[in-house]
């Protein structure tokens, strides 16, 4: 039986600009301008002020419930704690940090080469204080979702999808340390008790597939599980659907039907806090687009800048018009390349193309529906909002819009859909 | 440097309102080459008044209503098309050119354009042709060499004050009931009367193929539509052989044309999957009930007018069952 799940799309990938190449270069940026903010919930509070002098790997901000610590990426000085633009457009509070390129290593966190011999709770709380995220973007506290679905859990999901056009910073990590993505995927079934692993990968990475082929000889507990190429197959409830076959139901999380899916990088982060003692303070970025001289992926440091970032890509083109973090399909332009580098952030994107976004005329073609992977009525929603009615919202199920784009991308009458779907699920959430 | 600041996606497919109507030109193009074969020059002639008067109504209505150039979409010129071949190519042109600006302006224009008009603008245009001048309506000329002379006799018919029904067409032929005497192989090739470009089902099917890979349509309201007619009429045929009378039923009239290019018109008719079949199977039925029963021998105009209306209803009543509603929703 062929995995799918319903709906989707399947536009010109693109990976070929920033795939494979040269082995990853560390960047080593003079500053870093690490935000208060790299997860759901309420920032961090700082916990070092100007003038501190700071190791790398050093945790220097921390808080309350869904809050997740985050830890200086270089040793330095800080020279500034105020408030600094976010990916997401905010200003949010950051601490900056004046490089000394010494990589002093803080040395708070324990190794633990047998992490059998740890309890679960134990485990948890390391994955807490190493600051770990959900690095596919969504950076949801992997804690909390681990704690959360703890004997709940049949199928345990590692996503290499990668779905979003031009992004290869999964396929980087599988190609090149898919041994430290294996290793997280067993500490993380020590603590949630699967009955099976799988990872998950679209088959356009194929010399990651090879590679993942050859390590899980020897580990046939672990399944891989090459799917068919297409967006958004790397969205948590598509992806369980393709795997599992079972859909989540609405409202509920993964566990309701005895998933748990987390990002390759989010595993590999987990090796490296239990195992290696080490916090999160890098991660892998890819830097593509037309519109970049030399597309590439980067071992990037938390807090590096946009604009260092693509200049070790070779800087800009003349003709970029617009740069984005995260996917063409989900992720958000920006304006301000003073905006640095999260936990999440798995791209960055020169692009020299402006979409067609002209306010045209739905001809009821129904594409949207075939492309929903919610199988929504994005058209029918699309009026309701139009309405301004808030019944008809419902009554089309706006509220199960995981927002990918699909709708959008694929009308003929260049319709704002998802837009403003975003836009009308957060007024109703606001009136809640 | 100042980067644009937009909302995602960040990426649209290339496919536009005119690359998909284009895409419906080029589908109906067959059947109209093989309409010209048949009748000659005449068939050009009308066509190209139809799209010209099409052209001219949605220049008015670009005007006069909608205020922005909805010209490179391209629908104009499928309902001008869609037109001329749904009617007799005896039609004198301006009555052409009045069914045209009808169907943009009246039935399209007034409804507020693109995807807003309830009725599918060439049939309703049709239907309001058929009641007022009838005569030019339902009298076909005979095809291949014949047409200055058919058009002859259908102009001195009509002064001589001749009455509606006169029997040229298979359908014609069927109201009596009974097959005409045309072999299977010219009705499939379109070597028969009736409008010009509902004729040849060989090149209607080429049509709908294209039209199927391109994905323009989807096969449920041409499937439905054309399996309902099927069934109805081999099931309660007329004559002695059933497969015979579905097979003509199938082939006759317009059934084809209008199951593959008018009922699948999108502005007019349903998007859920469900919703598609029940209004293909309803076109269906109603076509074979006004066939039988009708005044006209041809019933898919006003079948289609029909459903078209119901199709608010019919999106309304099948929402799509809820992602993770279903089987598969709970720990199974």
């Amino acid at each position: 039986m062929k995995s799918l799940f319903f709906g989707g799309i399947h536009p010109a990938d693109k990976k070929e600009l920033s795939a494979g190449g040269p082995p990853l270069r560390r960047l080593e940026p003079k500053q870093v301008s690490i935000s208060m903010s790299q997860h759901i919930g309420v920032p961090c509070k700082p916990l070092v002020g100007v003038g501190d002098q700071v190791k790398k790997g050093q945790k220097i901000g921390d808080g309350e419930g869904l809050c997740v610590p985050v830890h200086a990426s270089v040793s330095g000085k800080v020279v500034a704690v105020e408030p600094r633009r976010h990916p997401s457009g905010q200003e949010i509070m950051a601490v900056v940090i004046e490089n000394d390129f010494q990589d002093t290593p803080d040395e708070t966190m324990a190794c633990h080469e047998d992490y059998r011999k740890l309890n679960l709770e134990e485990i948890l709380a390391i994955i807490r204080e190493a600051g770990i995220v959900g690095m596919g973007g969504a950076t949801f506290s992997t804690q909390v979702k681990a704690a959360s679905s703890m004997e709940k859990v049949e199928t345990l999901i590692a996503n290499g999808c990668e779905c979003e056009p031009y992004l290869t910073a999964d396929d980087t990590l599988l190609r090149n340390e898919a041994d430290r993505v294996l290793a997280g995927m067993h500490i993380i079934r020590h603590v949630l008790k699967p009955e099976r692993m799988v990872l998950a990968v679209e088959e356009n990475k194929k010399e990651a597939i090879e590679g993942l082929k050859k390590a899980l000889e020897k580990e046939k507990d672990i399944e891989l599980k090459v799917l068919p190429t297409r967006f958004p197959q790397g969205a948590e409830k598509q992806l369980i659907q393709a795997v599992t076959g079972r859909e989540v139901p609405p409202g509920q999380l993964p566990a309701a039907v005895g998933c748990a899916v987390f990002n390759v990088a989010t595993f590999a982060a987990t090796y490296d806090a239990v195992v290696q003692g080490k916090a999160v303070t890098e991660r892998i970025v890819t830097v593509s687009g037309e519109g970049v001289n030399h597309p590439g992926n980067f071992r990037t440091p938390v807090g590096t800048s946009y604009a260092d970032l693509l200049e070790a890509a070779g800087g800009v083109k003349a003709e970029t018009c617009k740069v984005i973090t995260g996917g063409p399909m989900m992720g958000y332009a920006q304006d301000d390349l003073s905006v640095s580098v999260i936990k999440g952030t798995n791209g960055v994107l020169g692009l020299i193309e402006n979409v067609d976004t002209g306010d045209y005329a739905c001809i009821r073609c129904g594409k949207c529906l075939t492309v929903c992977p919610m199988k929504l009525q994005p058209l029918h929603l699309f009026e309701q909002i139009q309405l301004e009615n808030k019944k008809g919202m419902e009554y089309y199920y706006l509220m199960d819009c995981i927002e990918c784009g699909c709708c959008s991308y694929t009308c003929p009458g260049k319709l704002p859909l998802t837009s403003s779907f975003k836009a009308a699920k957060q007024k109703l959430k606001e009136e809640r | 440097m100042n980067y644009l600041v937009t909302s995602a996606p960040h990426l649209r497919s290339k496919t536009k309102t005119g690359t998909i109507m284009r895409d419906v030109i080029i589908a109906l193009l067959p059947a109209l080459l093989a309409g010209i074969l048949r009748f000659g020059s005449r068939a050009i002639l009308i066509t190209l008044v139809s799209v010209a008067a099409a052209f001219l109504g949605e220049l008015i209505c670009d005007k006069l209503i909608y205020h922005r150039n909805t010209l490179p979409d391209l629908s104009w010129a499928v309902t001008g098309l869609l037109l001329a071949m749904s009617v007799p190519v005896s039609i004198p042109c301006w009555l052409m050119a009045v069914g045209s600006l009808s169907a943009m302006i009246v039935v399209k224009g007034f409804s507020g354009g693109i995807g807003k008009n309830i009725f599918n603008p060439a049939l309703a245009a049709r239907a309001f042709l058929v009641l007022f001048w009838p005569v030019y309506l339902t009298r076909f000329p005979a095809g291949t060499g014949a047409v200055e002379e058919g058009t002859e006799r259908v102009v001195s018919q009509i002064s001589a004050g001749a009455d509606l029904v006169t029997s040229a067409t298979p359908l014609h032929h069927m109201q009596i009931p009974a097959l005409p005497e045309i072999s299977l192989k010219d009705m499939f090739l379109g070597n028969i009367d009736g409008s010009m470009g509902e004729i040849c089902t060989l090149a209607l099917l080429i049509g709908g193929v294209y039209l199927l890979l391109r994905r323009v349509i989807s096969w449920r309201i041409p499937v439905a539509y054309l399996g309902t007619v099927a069934v109805l009429t081999f099931i309660f045929y007329k004559g002695e052989d059933p497969l015979m009378w579905m097979l003509y039923s199938l082939m006759g009239g317009g059934v084809v044309l209008a199951a593959l290019f008018m009922a699948t018109d999108y502005s007019s008719s349903p998007v859920t999957p469900v919703a598609q079949l029940i209004y293909g199977a309803g076109c269906g039925i109603l076509t074979v009930v006004f066939r039988y029963f009708g005044l006209f021998p041809e019933g898919v105009t006003y079948a289609i007018l029909l459903m078209n209306a119901l199709v608010w209803a019919l999106d309304y009543y099948t929402v799509p069952r809820r992602f993770g509603t279903g089987k598969g929703g709970s720990r199974a």
